[in-house]
């Protein structure tokens, strides 16, 4: 994958809180994810993964607390933005691959739109479908166009949640494989995952949420293999 | 709890006091006769729930700005209470036009941008049951009750000047315009008590709603229990 | 400025994904084209009264057309949480709202080109002469339309039963655009056609004051 031209970056939760009317989604959350890192979200459906990515994806707001990215450099206008890979494509189906990574090339004035979308295409494998609708692609093609989307303007930190849903075996290789890659060209990685796989053995840290609150951290001792499996019977 | 009493204690006192003043103390219209009489409620009913209506869009800003519940609170109860009194300006009109000109409904510019102005609030208040999450119901309908009352000056403003392209019969035709002194004071009193009551009202709604929330609010914190 | 070319762009990816399909603008102008048939046979006016009634009729056609037309335009993004991309990727949340306003304005416009013709002959009236102050009132109304119901669009894609929802609070609220638009139409098919300058004015008033409360609240509407 084409290395991340920028600085390394880490994630800082401080005290995140996120309430929906009266209930509680996340709680005093507060930890950090350190540069070059590739950590996974482990917990239960309701646990609030999907909640506090999302707050550092920024396309939800807080209640209270304070989200950071240490390390991001101060005068790069969209990149201290992480990339964020949801449950959706969050791409259009009525528009063809290409038309896609433009639109969002050119809304973020990425330099050399047409060029970059081109490179990206082709680091998914997706160029020969460039000119194909969105709404033909299959699941794992789907998966494939959303991190391209997500990557289009060259984060330093790529979030996602859970992301090998619905993939098949060669899809999931595949995912883990440009996982690697970009990690291993600095980009931070933060990703919410249910138990073991081969995309969780890429990970260097993990976090446990239960019912909005950190249970457990690699950081503070806990074994990543009883993170991922907790609950799991 | 005790200030509530008395507001609606003096309340209801201002109001049957001016329904007194109506009927007893202002002299009785040369043309129309008794059903003129309607005009003391109809009008003080209207300013009511027009002031009722403004207080709901107050709460809809503050609320977009501090996202505070109590300003959501304080819009709900005006919409409602505005849009009761707006129901008695609009069983008013027709009462006073049935006599006087034998017709239920006349197209005229108050009445029925006053009309325009109920529907309005009534989508504020459908919109309100249609959205469950209470954060998100405040900020949706707050909204919706800004553009609603920028919305209310323009309706007038338009059914007025179509009203001057097909003139049609006007309740309450020319009033304001050179009301005998005592009518003026009986008037502007029972503006003054149709106020004193709405203040009332909304006081009273905005302490249920509150009631209702936090009670809503306790329920689910043992649910999650 | 990053405000107008984010608009610009998102403009021709709305023109484009229409244009594709032109799902909207088929079934918005046989939707007119139907409500109009509708009426006259409700109705069945004489010749005079078909010059007196077409144009309110017609813009209650357009009304009730657009009220349906405005609803996919904040559904659609939710299927795939487009939205989201987009708020992400835009640096101003307003652009996103005014590339749909212009597009929706665009679509309305076009529907009512295309039925004027059928208008003109299934009402017998005259649209030829001040055909220049009709495209004026058309586009002012129009305008109008479609910047309130962006607006309201945004707010009912997030409600329960927003298909009905979206008429509930969109056509109150038209009630100025409705009344002086049809009144000011009339006043063009006289026999003597007079110009309501006020009129026109007012609805470029009421364009200018729904626009401007777009762009101070718009980013509001957008929040998750």
């Amino acid at each position: 994958m084409a290395a991340t031209k920028l600085s390394p970056t880490g994630l800082r939760f401080e005290s995140i809180d996120k309430r929906y009317g009266g209930l509680y989604a996340l709680r005093r959350v507060t930890f950090e994810i350190s540069a070059g890192e590739c950590a996974v979200l482990a917990g239960r459906n309701g646990s609030g993964k999907t909640t506090l990515l999302r707050i550092a994806g920024q396309i939800v707001r807080p209640t209270a607390g304070k989200l950071s990215f240490p390390g991001s450099s101060a005068d790069s206008a969209g990149n201290s933005r992480p990339g964020y890979v949801g449950h959706s494509t969050m791409v259009y189906d009525e528009l063809t691959a290409e038309e896609n990574l433009l639109l969002f090339a050119r809304l973020q004035k990425v330099e050399s739109p047409a060029a970059h979308a081109e490179a990206l295409l082709r680091e998914v494998g997706l160029y020969e479908r460039r000119a194909s609708l969105v709404r033909t692609f299959s699941r794992g093609m789907r998966q494939r166009i959303a991190i391209a989307r997500a990557l289009i303007h060259r984060p330093s930190v790529l979030l996602l949640d859970e992301p090998a849903t619905g993939l098949d075996p060669l899809g999931i290789t595949w995912l883990a494989n440009s996982l690697r890659e970009l990690n291993q060209a600095g980009c931070t990685i933060v990703m919410s995952l249910h138990g073991e796989s081969e995309i969780s053995s890429l990970a260097t840290r993990a976090v446990r949420l239960d019912a909005g609150n950190v249970m457990a951290d690699t950081k503070t001792g806990a074994s990543l293999h009883d993170i991922l499996t907790f609950g799991a019977a | 709890m005790t200030k509530r009493i008395i507001l609606g204690a003096v309340a209801i006192l201002l109001v049957l006091a001016s329904a007194y003043a109506s009927f007893f103390i202002a002299p009785e219209e040369r043309t129309m006769g008794v059903i003129q009489r309607i005009f003391y409620f109809h009008v003080a009913s209207a300013w009511a729930g027009f002031t009722a209506f403004f207080l709901c869009f107050i709460g809809n800003l503050l609320y977009v700005w501090k996202r505070d519940q109590k300003f959501d609170w304080l819009a709900v109860s005006g919409a409602e209470v505005g849009l009761a009194f707006t129901t008695v300006v609009l069983i008013t009109g027709p009462i006073w036009a049935h006599p006087v000109w034998g017709i239920w409904w006349t197209w005229d510019a108050r009445l029925t941008s006053t009309f325009v102005l109920w529907l309005l609030y009534v989508s504020y208040l459908l919109l309100r049951t249609l959205v469950e999450e209470p954060d998100r119901r405040a900020l949706l309908s707050s909204l919706f009750g800004i553009f609603a009352f920028i919305d209310v000056p323009l309706v007038f403003g338009a059914i007025r000047w179509w009203r001057t392209q097909h003139p049609q019969p006007v309740i309450m035709g020319g009033q304001g315009s050179g009301l005998d002194p005592t009518m003026k004071s009986v008037f502007f009193f029972s503006a003054l008590a149709m106020h004193v009551f709405m203040v009332f009202l909304i006081a009273e709604r905005y302490a249920l709603e509150k009631m209702q929330t936090e009670t809503d609010f306790l329920a689910r914190e043992v649910e999650a229990q | 400025m990053s405000l107008f070319s984010n608009t610009a762009v998102l403009l021709s990816k709305e023109l484009r994904t229409e244009f594709r399909s032109r799902e909207l603008l088929t079934t918005t102008v046989v939707f007119i084209l139907v409500v109009l048939i509708l009426f006259s046979f409700a109705i069945s006016p004489t010749t005079e009264e078909s010059r007196e009634f077409g144009p309110g009729l017609l813009w209650l056609a357009i009304l009730f057309a657009a009220s349906l037309m405005l609803q996919p335009c904040f559904l659609r993004e939710q299927s795939n949480d487009t939205l989201s991309s987009l708020r992400l990727a835009v640096s101003d949340p307003f652009s996103i709202f005014l590339a749909k306003l212009i597009a929706n304005t665009l679509f309305l416009l076009l529907t009512e080109l295309i039925m004027l013709p059928f208008f003109a002959i299934f009402y017998n009236v005259p649209i030829l002469p001040e055909f220049h102050w009709l495209i004026l009132v058309l586009f002012l109304g129009s305008l109008g339309i479609s910047v309130a119901g962006t607006a309201l669009s945004a707010i009912s894609a997030q409600a329960r039963m927003r298909e009905l929802l979206l008429p509930l609070l969109l056509l109150p609220l038209l009630t100025p655009v409705l009344v002086v638009s049809a009144t000011v139409t009339v006043n063009l098919f006289e026999r003597e056609p007079v110009v309501k300058g006020k009129g026109i004015a007012f609805l470029a008033v009421f364009d200018v004051v729904f626009l401007t409360a777009l762009w101070l609240f718009g980013e509001y509407l957008l929040e998750e």
